[in-house]
């Protein structure tokens, strides 16, 4: 039904998105191979990703359907999990890798690493690994639009550990009462490192949005056309002025909280419930859909091409990439750098 | 033509005309719209500019901190105001893990030119919740600024220069200096951030006083001033970034230190400032650097504890004099001898 709404063209630029952030997310775990190999042969090499980073493999679906409705000067604000939010808004690929691999030319000039990628040109104003420490921000980013009478929208996004912060209640209130234009996009994957989300929460996430006088909506992170629908009608109200919507998008997360190996035969986490999701990999169940509408396999295939070589030309330009110099240390406290 | 100005006045003053000058400003916080305009100081805002850009807020001061800090990220210049100090703790991870880092974290693409303001409650029973100087617990976050203007023409100018700067600033300021007047200009000017002000000069010994210790510091002055001693007086108003220069060059010229700190005397800025001279000026050093500041315990309620807590100028008077006529009654700080006619009129 909903995904009759959207056109070929709709699906496909969600397909390559979600492509991207997936491909160029296996390139980071291939390259923590390579350069955990080097480590325990006692080599260093000599460009190398030395930052926690926390992958989004499985949950693509939510950063791609949310951004896909938005327009460039919409902004988002993400968490240590902002690789796939910072490629859907639009971030520039190469600075991603760049910062990831700590050189000048990254996108926070190696100031921030893999947990806070920032790219104003697109709107991606940046990512707190304070968890739930993004969500005020956007707020506020909604507050100024709302001031300067635009139409803009502010995105939050975070995961179920942030909705139990006091400051996701004082957000979504807040929000509320001024009828703020703000989706808060949480990505339910169920976990918190490997804690699960029954531990940890009585009531469900769209029930706290709803005592807090803000709209909710759940969608399915698998099925990328949900995830549209649900942006979509969010942006709209934001838009229109009615306010706040807070979406749950369900999804999972196939690799462990941080780093590049799956944790699954911990605690809660089988390896049962991982091949469960992956059956509903967001990627796959667009694939079929689109095979089914009758896009050819060779436009895919060639999609995938030309991302893997985007990926691997951002790599390239990474390791080409000068590191910053160390009196680059006492740079940019106030706003001072403007990117060169 | 001189124009005398109280303290609060000229706060209002301040955040007024920068709101006529740029559009982008505005003033929230719990209860600024009300009748009393937190003690006066955002009234003026409000009845100029209405609730569109001087507007009350829920208790929430963590997320409303967030909020004024994405709204910077976006182009506004907010202005938040909390009644007391003590609520600024409850804003700390907006404030030290994101306004004071945006900037660094973005590589300098982004900053966050958010400015709080916050009120030092002392006295009238306040106790332990609403009376605190937390400024050595604000100081230790690069990239944030945090002054403590002790003038009128001071809280002007500084918050002036914030309101117009590029950094996060938190501004703050005593209780009782509010109704304390000064020579204020009418118009826009501001008061560079992190320059120290010589309130008196002197040639025995420093005293570098923060916030309401200046006017502490200046009473002392007059009475050693009686007993031959001749003490500079610095006002710090600036405590992040701090000046070095000025402070070392008075050290230098005096020989002897004092600080007086409207916060605890441990861990507070007087510790930071009394290790950066040992450090640079340990040989000219005439006497050990003596710190005036708050006992290891929480404010107390009843007058007479009250009285036992907070150091005044009679603390001042014996420190320096000690340093100065190289006898040392053991000038702690900590105790209180006679109590001084206090400008606070109010029983908040």
């Amino acid at each position: 039904m909903i995904q009759q709404a959207f056109s070929d063209d709709e699906l496909l630029r969600g397909d390559r998105a979600m492509l991207l952030v997936r491909r160029a997310e296996e390139r980071v775990v291939r390259q923590y191979a390579e350069q955990n190999a080097d480590f325990a042969r006692g080599v260093q090499p000599a460009h190398a990703i030395k930052c926690p980073t926390h992958l989004s493999i499985g949950q693509e679906g939510a950063a791609v359907g949310v951004c896909q409705e938005l327009n460039v000067d919409d902004v988002a604000i993400s968490t240590h999990r902002c690789h796939a939010h910072y490629l859907a808004k639009g971030g520039d690929l190469r600075a991603m890798m760049a910062e990831l691999f700590g050189k000048s030319t990254g996108c926070a000039r190696g100031k921030g690493g893999s947990m806070h990628l920032v790219d104003p040109d697109v709107g991606m104003l940046g990512a707190s690994a304070i968890v739930g420490g993004s969500i005020p921000l956007a707020v506020g980013a909604a507050l100024s639009a709302q001031m300067q009478g635009r139409t803009r929208v502010a995105v939050a996004f975070f995961g179920d550990g942030a909705v139990e912060q006091g400051v996701f209640h004082e957000s979504l209130a807040f929000a509320a009462l001024r009828r703020l234009p703000v989706l808060f996009v949480c990505e339910n994957n169920f976990y918190a490192t490997l804690s699960h989300v029954e531990a940890r929460q009585p009531v469900g996430i769209p029930q706290r949005a709803t005592g807090l006088g803000v709209a909710s909506v759940t969608a399915d992170g698998s099925d990328l056309a949900d995830v549209l629908h649900a942006a979509r009608g969010a942006v709209r109200r934001a838009r229109a002025g009615e306010g706040p919507t807070l979406i749950e998008v369900r999804a999972y997360r196939w690799m462990s909280h941080v780093g590049t190996e799956p944790d699954t035969g911990r605690m809660k986490r089988s390896a049962e419930e991982l091949a469960l999701w992956k059956d509903r990999c967001p990627l796959a169940v667009l694939r079929v859909r689109l095979a089914a509408r009758g896009v050819p396999a060779a436009t895919l295939d060639a999609m995938g091409t030309e991302v893997d070589a985007a990926v691997e030309d951002a790599v390239e330009f990474a390791r080409r990439s000068p590191a910053p110099s160390p009196e680059d240390l006492f740079t940019h406290l106030a706003g001072e750098g403007a990117p060169s | 033509m001189t124009r005398l100005l109280a303290y609060s006045d000229a706060l209002a003053e301040a955040t007024t005309l920068a709101m006529e000058r740029d559009p982008a400003v505005f003033l929230m916080g719990v209860g600024v719209d009300d009748p009393g305009g937190i003690f006066g100081s955002t009234t003026l805002p409000h009845d100029r500019f209405g609730d569109a850009r001087v507007f009350d807020t829920p208790i929430s001061e963590c997320a409303l901190t967030g909020a004024a800090i994405g709204a910077a990220l976006t182009g506004m210049r907010p202005l938040m105001v909390h009644a007391r100090c003590d609520f600024l703790l409850l804003t700390l991870d907006q404030l030290a893990n994101h306004a004071a880092k945006w900037s660094y974290m973005s590589g300098g693409r982004l900053s966050a030119p958010v400015v709080v303001r916050a009120v030092i409650g002392r006295g009238w029973g306040q106790a332990a919740q609403h009376s605190q100087s937390v400024q050595a617990a604000l100081a230790p976050f690069p990239g944030m600024q945090v002054i403590m203007p002790a003038t009128a023409y001071d809280a002007k100018g500084m918050l002036l220069s914030a309101l117009t700067g590029r950094w996060p600033v938190v501004c703050l300021e005593h209780r009782w200096l509010y109704g304390l007047k000064d020579d204020v200009p009418e118009g826009f000017y501001t008061v560079e951030i992190g320059r120290a002000r010589t309130a008196r000069a002197g040639t025995d010994a420093t005293v570098v006083a923060l916030s309401h210790m200046v006017v502490e510091a200046m009473k002392a002055a007059d009475v050693l001033a009686k007993e031959g001693i001749d003490v500079e007086v610095v006002d710090l108003r600036s405590v992040v970034p701090w000046d070095r220069e000025t402070v070392c060059a008075s050290v230098r010229r005096t020989g002897r230190l004092v600080v007086a700190d409207t916060g605890p005397r441990s861990f507070g800025v007087g510790a930071e400032i009394a290790a950066v001279v040992n450090e640079e000026l340990f040989g000219e050093l005439r006497a050990p650097v003596r710190r005036v500041g708050l006992p290891d315990v929480p404010t107390p309620c009843a007058p007479v504890l009250e009285a036992a807590f907070y150091p005044g100028s009679a603390d001042l008077v014996r420190t320096v004099r000690a340093l100065v006529r190289g006898v040392d009654h053991g000038a702690r700080g900590d105790a209180s001898a006679a109590r001084h006619d206090k400008p606070f009129s109010g029983a908040f």
